[in-house]
């Protein structure tokens, strides 16, 4: 298994872990200090479950198992691959800050985060394409 | 790879890029609002992601990937598994996109059928496939 296959997949772990622990903790919001905080996590939930763990899960094994692209580089560009691991995971940890600020009102900070947490995701996702295309190819 | 797999997982990658251009859009809006009308976006984004992209990419590859027969097609009737995809593709367009074609709302109700129908037929094609190796 490639090196970036293991960090991907055991990246996708960790967010499995913590959108669970923020399902988990979604019943006491209300017992919990700072509710509108919990709220806002609720809304990244989803995204740490769909992104972070199943996309991840998939660009790791996909990076791994997929047909060789050529004989000199047959996972396509190892630079590209780490940039989607690094704008994908990078990107899930300004949401996970920046949900909750703009939950709790604290727009001046979420306005920065947001938008750059929306931009490293979009960035991960066209990396991972163009590093794909060419791996998808009849035999 | 088999050509239906080359198909299908190259048009889960279309609609991974469309999708996830759609969801930054929406993010950005919510730190800094570009556009009332990007949150109308959301349906288009999740059906794209969640049944253009993910459905697709495994079913894709579990035709590709699942046992082949020793005898006859190797990988079952491909009909069927071509009829599930195009049934896939033409469902999830028209569930995503009936708002912006100005289709009547029982278009998303035509267009989920179209989905189930290929959940049953990929599953038809598939079922004989989900063996042990070697029977």
């Amino acid at each position: 298994m490639p090196t970036l296959t293991r960090w991907m997949i055991r990246s996708s772990f960790a967010w499995l872990a913590i959108g669970m622990v923020i399902q988990a903790a979604s019943p006491f919001s209300s017992a919990l200090p700072a509710p509108r905080l919990l709220a806002g996590l609720r809304a990244f939930e989803l995204h740490a479950l769909t992104v972070g763990w199943l996309t991840q899960l998939i660009f790791g094994v996909v990076f791994w198992m997929f047909p060789k692209a050529s004989l000199e580089k047959p996972r396509g560009s190892e630079h590209l691959g780490w940039a989607t691991y690094g704008c994908l995971n990078f990107g899930l940890v300004l949401r996970l800050v920046g949900e909750p600020l703009a939950a709790a009102g604290l727009t001046a900070s979420a306005a920065w985060a947001l938008p750059a947490s929306a931009v490293l995701q979009w960035l991960a996702a066209l990396a991972f394409v163009g590093n794909t295309w060419a791996r998808v190819k009849e035999r | 790879m088999p050509r239906l797999t080359v198909v299908a997982v190259r048009a889960a990658l279309v609609h991974l890029a469309i999708g996830a251009t759609f969801g930054a859009l929406i993010l950005w809006d919510k730190g800094m609002p570009l556009s009332p009308h990007l949150r109308g976006l959301l349906p288009t984004h999740r059906e794209l992601l969640l049944v253009g992209w993910m459905i697709q990419l495994a079913m894709g590859v579990a035709y590709w990937i699942l046992p082949r027969f020793s005898e006859g097609e190797p990988r079952g009737r491909p009909a069927i598994a071509w009829a599930s995809v195009l049934a896939l593709n033409f469902g999830l367009h028209l569930t995503a996109w009936h708002r912006f074609l100005g289709l009547p709302p029982e278009s998303v109700a035509v267009g989920r059928l179209l989905e189930l129908a290929a959940a049953v037929l990929f599953a038809a094609h598939a079922w004989p496939r989900v063996r042990a190796f070697g029977t």
